[in-house]
């Protein structure tokens, strides 16, 4: 077991990786109730089209499959693992997004039953044609409460104009159409190829003894055999740099209009240090354009062209990665305008300052302060950060690292007029 | 595990609560203003506090306000609103760094506390009127929070379900107040609001974090000072309880149907069915493991959502659940059903022992966030009720299946709501 310590934030960050691939992480944190786990597989709705294991030809998959799948691992042969965890007096819950599906408990009792309990539960699959069945309606009323909330719409249709091929486009869940064609023998082929341990992470944050957990995962862990797994193989097709569309006008039973302006990412072929460098650079860059201390903020708020919920935020992972900046407003085409010229000045370097990039970095800074308070957050973004082979605790000296001239770089590489597009919700 | 060091100290016109713990990075100030809901102030109410957090004498424009929090290592700030029983709470909460885990030494405890009393005491007043543009801007920005609740579906049916459940009690207002009232409000009649509910609001103010008591209290007589006062107190009404179940169909353009049904469960919290009731709750349809959910979700396959909630202050049960149009009927029996089978006891020693385990573990990660473990304490405060969350704890533990029975014998039916997508085709 290995032991890193981070001085400055007085936190020790303990790792082991098992024999059979499975990296566990465990940080412990003294004061508080709740312990947190998760155990993710690095496996998510855009890995549609993969070989499977122990075969040699690409296989495509229904959309959708890799959500129905969390939904069903929870169901067993004796019950629902739901009902277990609440006898052991936790609370458990999954999800998916574009690259992940986690499985997560937390309590604050029982502990070590409950981990156990999420480590076999996750790698034990029992699916059954009726079982799958029963699920399509279940899910089918996900899909549909989906339907009906105009910032799902928005954010996927924003996502949906700028991808032409990647299977980012497509919704998590899928659609009550594509959902139909799933069967148990689908589920296996999936659970068999992405739930290997060498393709998970497990983390455990709260008031635990190090030691004594890893034991117990390592002792849960030698009890079970695995087949050896080479390397996953996953098919993308070519995707280009411009947007698909430029703009997409959705109607819907709304009172507010709401408008998104993305920007296609550019270097989404980056991992490690390399990433989280870039990552940071374009969030601080848009933190100073759209923060609430720019005064780009202020105009627009005081033009009526946005409110609170006004946001901006960056998103890059392997593949694909994208900005999306905006929220309700009465002027969606007037805003949509502003944004875009707002970007496009930034690329010449307007309204980016050295004063502001000093107070945006102190501001992120305390933010991460603010985020490691909380287990869920040290969890899921730990994960997410490892499958890319970036390292959570390198946010705080990676930061401070980020200079004038990234910014201006970053700002006039990325900023482009072809990888902008709009994406609005109007009522009908 | 559970224990939670709340002191608590009479100060000038307000309450002092502090909560000494090493669990955080960061310090958390939370200063509330409670006052009963009335038609006449709700919308007053909600927009004080826009335009109180946008601008300060100090910090004359939003944003130089925001370049302050962002130079005190991007401080968050924000403001809340919400309903308690028949009283209106506003909450200004401000998290900002423990700068012992800063390289450089900015006192931040101080700061933060000197840009909150500036926030409270010290708004951006000139001639006994707020300023002008930033009301009218704020008003804007309230309209528009008013008008976002109809787009959210699920926001909007509950919404729906409480006006026409709790008809004619304040308890029906929206926290957010209503677009025509916001329309009257000046920058002067907001100005005469603001002494009215600094002179009379009940006033407490919570500090979690790693914090010398002696030292906050010291800064706290420096920079806070009000006025005594005795706060208001409401009765809360409870409804007629010999009235007819009501049941509402409303159509809208909308793929999923969403249905609410709300009931009077004549408990508050404080009173001594109350942990009962949660307990019921539980096992009623508070968690995955819970009769709706296993029902209309797992057994019927009906929804992906099947839940209750209990409102404590006001003594509401609320079911929610989204389903398809066609369905209501299905829906409707098999909630019923949920009902009748909780009211005769037909439940297992082995749920509720589950349902009492799931409880202390929500109550136990609540108090984990320094906001969560505001919004447990506040219940005393509403409530006048000085519950420690180890009674809380014991009571839960000690509930008996009688006490559940008898808590769920208090409950009644009130209103079935529906938003439907389609005309014609249900019941």
């Amino acid at each position: 077991m290995k032991k890193i310590d981070f001085d400055q934030l007085q936190e020790s960050l303990y790792f082991e990786k098992m024999e059979n691939g499975l990296d566990v992480y465990i940080l412990p944190k003294k004061g508080f109730n709740k312990t947190f786990c998760t155990f993710t597989t690095k496996y998510g709705s855009i890995d549609n089209h993969f070989v499977p294991l122990d075969q040699t030809d690409f296989e495509k998959v229904p959309d959708g499959i890799a959500h129905f799948l969390e939904h069903k691992l929870f169901e067993k042969e004796d019950g629902d693992v739901f009902q277990q965890f609440s006898k052991q007096g936790a609370s458990s819950n999954a999800f998916t997004s574009f690259t992940r599906t986690a499985y997560l408990f937390s309590s604050t009792s029982d502990v070590e039953k409950n981990l156990i309990t999420l480590i076999d539960f996750v790698q034990d699959p029992y699916f059954t044609e009726k079982t799958v069945e029963k699920e399509k309606g279940i899910i089918g009323q996900e899909i549909t409460m989906y339907d009906d909330n105009p910032d799902w719409r928005l954010y996927f249709g924003l996502i949906q104009n700028m991808y032409h091929h990647h299977p980012v486009k497509i919704d998590i869940a899928g659609t009550v159409e594509s959902i139909a064609d799933i069967t148990k023998d689908m589920l296996y082929l999936c659970y068999n190829t992405f739930y290997h341990p060498s393709n998970m992470l497990l983390f455990v944050v709260g008031p635990v003894d190090a030691e004594e957990t890893m034991s117990l995962i390592r002792n849960n862990q030698n009890k079970k055999d695995f087949k050896e797994q080479t390397e996953i193989k996953r098919k993308f097709e070519e995707e280009p740099t411009n947007v698909a569309e430029k703009k997409q006008v959705l109607k819907m039973n709304v009172q507010s209009s709401k408008c998104l302006v993305g920007i296609k990412a550019l270097d989404v072929n980056q991992s490690g240090q390399e990433m989280l460098k870039n990552e940071l650079t374009i969030n601080v860059m848009f933190d100073m354009l759209f923060g609430k201390s720019s005064q780009n903020y202020f105009d627009l708020y005081n033009e009526g062209l946005i409110d609170e919920s006004f946001y901006y935020d960056y998103t890059q992972e392997s593949g694909f990665g994208f900005a999306m900046i905006g929220g309700d407003t009465e002027k969606p085409d007037q805003l949509a305008d502003r944004i875009q010229q707002i970007l496009l000045a930034a690329k010449n370097g307007e309204s980016l300052s050295e004063e502001a990039l000093e107070r945006s970095k102190k501001k992120k800074v305390g933010a991460f302060l603010r985020a490691i308070n909380s287990p869920e957050y040290i969890a899921n973004q730990f994960t997410r950060y490892a499958f890319n082979e970036m390292e959570l605790f390198e946010v705080v000296p990676t930061l401070e690292k980020i200079t004038f001239e990234d910014i201006k770089r970053e700002a006039a590489r990325l900023i482009e007029e072809d990888r902008l597009t709009v994406c609005q919700v109007i009522p009908k | 595990m559970a224990k939670v060091n709340e002191s608590i100290k009479d100060k000038n016109g307000y309450h002092l609560h502090v909560i000494k713990t090493e669990k955080y990075k960061t310090n958390t100030f939370v200063w509330k203003m409670k006052a009963p809901l009335t038609e006449e102030d709700v919308t007053l109410r909600a927009l004080l506090p826009q335009v109180m957090q946008s601008s300060t004498k100090d910090y004359s424009t939003t944003t130089e306000l925001r370049s302050y929090l962002d130079e005190l290592y991007g401080a968050s700030f924000y403001v809340d609103l919400a309903k308690k029983g028949e009283y209106h709470i506003i909450s200004f909460t401000l998290e900002i760094a423990n700068e012992k885990f800063l390289k450089d030494q900015t006192p931040l405890l101080r700061k933060g506390m000197e840009f909150l009393a500036s926030v409270i005491s010290n708004p951006n007043v000139e001639d006994n009127t707020f300023h002008h543009e930033t009301v009218e801007k704020e008003k804007r920005t309230l309209r528009q929070r008013i008008q976002s609740v109809y787009d959210d579906k699920m926001r909007y049916s509950n919404a729906r379900l409480v006006e026409e459940m709790c008809e004619g009690e304040p308890f029906s207002l929206h926290a957010n107040g209503t677009k025509e009232k916001v329309d009257e409000i000046t920058a002067d009649s907001l100005y005469q609001y603001y002494q009215r509910s600094i002179a009379e609001d009940e006033l407490d103010f919570y500090i979690i974090g790693d914090v010398e008591e002696p030292e906050v209290e010291t800064l706290c007589n420096e920079l806070f000072s009000f006025n005594p006062r005795t706060p208001q107190t409401v009765e809360v009404s409870r409804g007629k309880s010999d009235s007819e179940p009501k049941e509402i169909k409303e159509n809208q353009d909308v793929k999923q149907g969403k249905l609410n049904i709300g009931y009077r469960t004549n408990i508050t919290f404080g009173e001594e069915d109350y942990f009962p009731l949660t307990v019921f709750n539980g096992i009623f349809g508070g968690f995955s493991h819970s009769k709706l959910f296993i029902n209309v979700r797992e057994k019927a396959s009906l929804a992906y959502y099947a839940a209750s909630i209990v409102e404590s202050h006001k003594g509401l049960l609320m079911v929610m659940s989204g389903i398809d149009n066609n369905n209501y009927d299905q829906a409707v029996k098999i909630i019923h059903e949920q009902m009748d089978a909780m009211k005769k006891g037909d439940f297992t020693e082995q749920e509720i022992e589950q349902t009492k385990a799931v409880i202390r573990n929500q109550l136990l990660e609540t108090i984990d966030t320094a906001r969560g473990m505001v919004e447990v304490l506040y219940h005393n405060v509403v409530s006048k009720q000085n519950i420690t969350i180890e009674e809380w704890l014991q009571s839960v533990k000690e509930t008996t299946k009688d006490q559940i029975v008898a808590a769920a014998d208090k409950i009644k039916l009130d209103t079935i709501y529906f938003l439907t997508g389609t005309e014609g085709n249900q019941s």
